[in-house]
C-alpha cells in the first residue's frame, strides 16, 4: 500500500491515459517509445502555414507528381521498352498487321487491350502536362513576389533544377511510345545535337547507338525515364519540402506580418486536413480531364517511320519554347569551314536557350548583388514595391511567351486565317523588341500603382461627398484608409542605389564601378514608403476628421 | 379471356383486301416499286453521266460556262491573266472546284476556299462534260472505288506517308506558305477525296494512278472514313491538332479549374 500512494501521481496520469483512449493512445506510445517520434509532430504540427490560394500551387505540382508516380506504376506493368519488330494484332483496326516496335505495340494494346490503360495513360500524360504548369505557374509567384530572396536562393536553384528535370522527364515519356510523333521530336533532338560543331556527330552516334533511330534509344530513355529522374526528382522534392520547413513560409504584408512571424494556421489539423483534401480535389481534376479528353493519340500517330512527318506535328507545351526559337531562326545561317559545316541556326538556339536558362536559375544572386542586400526576407514584396524586378519578369515572360507561341506559327496560320511568314516575322518581332517594350510598361505601371498607394495612404479613398464648410469653403471628403490596409499600403523597404565606395586599398574597381551602374538603374526610379511624418502633415492640414462625425 | 377470344376465331376467314398479310404484301410491293424507281432513277443520272458525251449536255455546259466561268478562264476554256486554261483538266477537276463550292471562286486569294456550292448536280455534270469534251483529263471516278470499304490499315500508312505532311495525320489541315492551306478531311465526301488526288487541286500535288494505285486509293479513303465515323477512343479530340490544343487545354481549363480551387480552399468563410 505504501509503496503504491508513493507512486500515485505517475500511475494516475497511466491509468487516466488508458482510460481516455485504449488502442490508439497505446498504439501511439508504442511507436513513440521506438521511434521518438513525439518530438517531431509536436515540432512539425505546430508548424504554421499562412493561408494564400498562390500558396497552394506548389502543392498542386507537387500532386501532380505523386499522380504521375502511381499511373506511372501502372503503366511500366505493361509497356515493354523495347524496338524489336513485331506486327500489331490488337483491336484497333486501322493498324492491323502493321510492323511496328514493341514498345508501340505495347503502348497500343495498353491503349485498347488493357482494362483502364487508355484511361491509366491518359491520367499520366495530362497529369504531366499540369505538373510542369503548375511549376510555371508556382515560380512565377516566387519571383513576382520575391520569394527567391535570402534565405531561399539555393531553394530557388532546387527548385528551378526541378523544373528542368521535369521537362526532361516529360521529353523521355513523350518518345517511349515509338510512334510517329514522338519519333519526329527525337529527329529533331538528333538534329539539335548533330547540329553542335566538332563533336556534334559523335554524341549523337553515342546517344542513339549508332545511326539514327537505331534500336537503342527506346530502352535507353526508358531507363532514365522511370529509374534515374524520378529518383534525382523525388531527392530534390525533398529537400525543397525541408527548406520550406527550415526557413518557415513567406507571407504576404499585411497588418501584424513580420520578418519575425509567421500568421496562419498550424499545419495539424487545420492544414493538413485542407491539404489532404486538396490532394484528391486535383487527383479528381486530372480524373476528369483524362476520362473526357484526349491526348496524344498514338493511335493517329502511328509507328515511327523517318520518313513521314505530320503537319502540326510539336512537342508538348513545356518543349515549346525550344522547337519556337528554332522556328525563328532565319534561313541561311549555315556556313562551312575548314571542310566543317557550322550550324549557326542551331548553335545560336542552344545558346540562347541555354543563357536565359541559366539566367533565370542563377537570377537570385544576380539581383542580391546589385541590390547589396543581405538581410533576411520573410515578407513578400508585392510586385508593384519592386519595379524593376517586375519590369525584368515582364520582359522574360514576354520572351519566353513569344518562343512558345511561335512553336504554334503553323496551327495559329491556319485557324487564324494568317500566313507562316506573317506570322513567324511577327513572333520574330515580339522576341527581339517585346522584352523591352513589356520592361517599359511593367515598370511604369508599378511606379504608377505605387503613386496611387501613396496617394491613398496621405488622402484617402474619394468618397464623392462634397461638404460645405461653415465659412463656405467646399472640400470633398475623403474616407480614411483603415489602419489595417495602410499597414499593407506603407510597409516596404525602400531601396537607394548602391554608393560607390573605394575599397581597403583606396581603389574602386571595374567590377564595383558595375556593379553601382546597375544599382542606380534598378532603384533610380523609386516611389518612397509613406513616412509617419508624411502621413501626420497630410493628416494635419485635412480636414479627415470630418467623416467622423 | 376465352370467352373474348372464342368469338374472334369464330368469324369467317378474311380474304382479299383484308387478309392478314395484306399489309405484307402491299409493303413488298411498295418496296419493289420504289426499289425499282430507284434502279431506274440511277441508272438513268447514270446515263446522264454517260451521256455526257451528248451533244445535248455539252451544249448546256457551254452555255453555263460562258454565263459563270469564261470571264476568267476564256469564252473557250482557254485561260486568261485571272485564271488557268481548263483544257485536259478533265471532268473530275470541275466535278470537285465546282462541286465543293471552290469554283466560281469568291475571290482572288492565296487559294480557293470552300464554300456553299452553287451549282445542283446536273448543272456541275453538264460543266464537267463540256470541258471533258474539250481534251481527254481524269474522269469522275467510278463508285466501285469510293465504296470506303477496303483496307483501313494500308490506307492509314499511304496516308501518313503522303498526305500527313500537308493535311495532318487525323486529317485535320495544316499551313502552307504565303497563307495556303491544306484543308481539313472531315467530311468530305469520297468522290471529292478521290477527284482531289488525281486532279491535284490548288498547292495539292497529282496522285496519279503509276503513284498510287486506285485500290490503294480506295484504302486512302477507307482509312479517312473511319476517322470520320469512329470517336476518338480517348473522349474528345480538342480537334486532333495534337499537343498545342493540348498545352492550351491544360494552362487554361486544367491549371484554370485548379487556381478557382485553390481560391476557393484558401477563402475565409464569410
Amino acid at each position: 500500500m505504501t509503496t503504491i500512494t508513493t507512486r500515485e501521481p505517475v500511475e494516475g496520469q497511466t491509468v487516466g491515459a488508458k482510460k481516455a483512449s485504449g488502442f490508439t493512445a497505446s498504439a501511439a506510445n508504442y511507436i513513440d517509445e521506438r521511434t521518438s517520434i513525439s518530438g517531431a509532430v509536436k515540432e512539425l504540427g505546430r508548424k504554421i502555414f499562412p493561408d494564400h490560394w498562390s500558396f497552394l500551387l506548389g502543392e498542386v505540382a507537387l500532386y501532380s507528381f505523386v499522380i504521375i508516380l502511381l499511373s506511372g506504376s501502372f503503366l511500366t506493368f505493361f509497356f515493354q521498352a523495347s524496338m524489336a519488330e513485331v506486327v500489331y494484332d490488337g483491336s484497333f483496326a486501322p493498324l492491323k498487321g502493321i510492323p511496328m516496335s514493341a514498345a508501340m505495340s505495347s503502348t497500343m494494346d495498353i491503349s485498347f487491350d488493357i482494362r483502364g490503360g487508355l484511361l491509366m495513360r491518359q491520367v499520366h500524360h495530362w497529369a504531366a502536362l499540369l505538373f510542369v504548369a503548375a511549376i510555371g505557374l508556382h515560380m512565377l509567384r516566387i519571383y513576382f513576389t520575391g520569394a527567391f530572396r535570402k534565405p531561399r536562393e539555393l531553394n530557388w536553384v532546387i527548385g528551378f533544377v526541378l523544373f528542368i528535370l521535369a521537362m526532361a522527364e516529360g521529353f523521355t515519356g513523350y518518345s517511349l511510345p515509338d510512334d510517329l510523333l514522338s519519333g519526329n521530336g527525337l529527329r529533331i533532338i538528333d538534329g539539335l545535337v548533330k547540329g553542335i560543331p566538332v563533336v556534334g556527330t559523335w554524341t549523337s552516334f553515342l546517344i542513339f547507338g549508332g545511326e539514327f533511330p537505331g534500336t537503342d534509344i527506346v530502352g535507353r530513355l526508358y531507363s532514365l525515364h522511370i529509374l534515374l529522374l524520378p529518383a534525382i526528382i523525388v531527392a530534390l522534392i525533398a529537400m525543397h519540402l525541408l527548406f520550406v520547413v527550415v526557413h518557415k513560409h513567406t507571407q504576404y504584408p499585411a497588418a501584424g506580418h513580420t520578418n519575425q512571424n509567421v500568421v496562419g494556421y498550424p499545419v495539424l489539423p487545420v492544414y493538413a486536413a485542407k491539404a489532404g483534401g486538396f490532394f484528391f480535389i486535383v487527383f479528381g481534376v486530372v480524373m476528369l480531364i483524362a476520362s473526357l479528353f484526349t491526348i496524344n493519340p498514338i493511335w493517329n500517330y502511328g509507328p515511327y517511320d523517318p520518313s513521314p512527318v505530320s503537319a502540326g506535328t510539336q512537342p508538348d507545351w513545356y518543349i515549346g519554347f525550344a522547337d519556337g526559337a528554332m522556328r525563328l531562326i532565319p534561313p541561311g545561317w549555315e556556313f562551312v569551314w575548314l571542310n566543317h559545316t557550322y550550324s549557326m541556326n542551331i548553335v545560336v538556339v542552344l545558346a540562347v536557350v541555354g543563357l536565359f536558362i541559366v539566367t533565370v536559375m542563377i537570377y537570385p544572386f544576380i539581383e542580391a548583388w546589385i541590390t547589396g542586400d543581405n538581410r533576411e526576407h520573410h515578407v513578400l514584396d508585392r510586385p508593384r514595391n519592386a519595379p524593376t524586378r517586375t519590369a525584368i519578369g515582364a520582359a522574360g515572360v514576354t520572351f519566353y511567351a513569344s518562343l512558345w507561341a511561335a512553336a504554334s506559327s503553323d496551327i495559329m496560320a491556319t485557324h487564324f486565317h494568317l500566313t507562316m511568314e506573317g506570322v513567324i516575322h511577327t513572333l520574330q518581332a515580339t522576341t527581339l523588341l517585346g522584352p523591352f517594350l513589356a520592361f517599359f510598361i511593367a515598370k511604369r505601371v508599378c511606379l504608377a500603382l505605387q503613386k496611387k498607394d501613396r496617394e491613398i495612404v496621405l488622402h484617402g479613398y474619394e468618397s464623392g461627398r462634397i461638404v460645405r464648410l461653415p465659412g463656405g469653403e467646399f472640400v470633398e471628403v475623403h474616407q480614411p484608409v483603415d489602419e489595417y490596409e495602410r499597414w499593407k499600403l506603407v510597409s516596404y523597404s525602400d531601396f537607394k542605389p548602391l554608393m560607390l565606395r573605394p575599397n581597403a586599398q583606396g581603389k574602386i574597381g571595374p567590377a564595383e564601378k558595375v556593379r553601382a551602374g546597375l544599382s542606380r538603374w534598378f532603384f533610380e526610379d523609386r516611389i518612397t514608403p509613406v513616412t509617419q511624418t508624411e502621413l501626420n502633415q497630410a493628416h494635419g492640414d485635412h480636414p479627415a476628421e470630418i467623416t467622423d462625425k | 379471356m376465352t370467352t373474348i377470344k372464342t368469338p374472334r376465331a369464330r368469324r369467317p376467314r378474311k380474304t382479299g383486301r383484308r387478309h392478314p398479310l395484306a399489309s405484307v404484301a402491299l409493303i413488298a410491293v411498295g418496296l419493289l416499286f420504289t426499289g425499282g424507281a430507284y434502279v431506274a432513277f440511277s441508272s438513268s443520272t447514270a446515263v446522264a453521266t454517260t451521256d455526257a458525251s451528248s451533244q445535248q449536255t455539252i451544249a448546256q455546259g457551254e452555255k453555263l460556262f460562258a454565263a459563270n466561268c469564261a470571264t476568267c478562264h476564256g469564252l473557250s476554256a482557254q485561260g486568261s491573266s485571272e485564271g488557268p486554261s481548263l483544257i485536259g483538266v478533265g471532268a473530275a477537276s470541275v466535278d470537285f472546284q465546282v462541286g465543293t463550292g471552290r469554283m466560281p471562286m469568291q475571290m482572288q486569294g492565296p487559294q480557293a476556299q470552300k464554300k456553299p456550292v452553287q451549282f445542283t448536280a446536273e448543272q456541275t455534270a453538264a460543266l464537267a462534260a463540256y470541258v471533258a469534251s474539250l481534251a481527254p483529263g481524269p474522269a469522275i471516278p467510278a463508285a466501285e472505288l469510293l465504296d470506303a470499304a477496303g483496307d483501313a490499315a494500308n490506307g492509314a500508312e499511304l496516308f501518313r506517308i503522303n498526305c500527313a505532311m500537308c493535311h495532318n495525320v487525323a486529317g485535320a489541315g495544316g499551313a502552307l506558305t504565303e497563307g495556303k492551306f491544306a484543308p481539313a478531311i472531315e467530311n468530305v465526301s469520297a468522290q471529292h477525296i478521290y477527284e482531289a488526288m488525281i486532279t491535284g487541286p490548288q498547292n495539292m500535288p497529282v496522285f496519279n494512278d503509276m503513284n498510287i494505285s486506285p485500290e490503294d486509293k480506295r484504302d486512302i479513303i477507307t482509312y479517312l472514313k473511319y476517322v470520320e465515323d469512329n470517336p476518338s477512343p480517348g473522349g474528345l479530340a480538342l480537334g486532333s491538332l495534337g499537343p498545342v490544343a493540348e498545352g492550351l487545354f491544360i494552362w487554361i481549363f486544367g491549371l484554370g479549374a485548379i487556381v478557382a480551387l485553390t481560391v476557393w480552399i484558401t477563402a475565409k468563410s464569410n
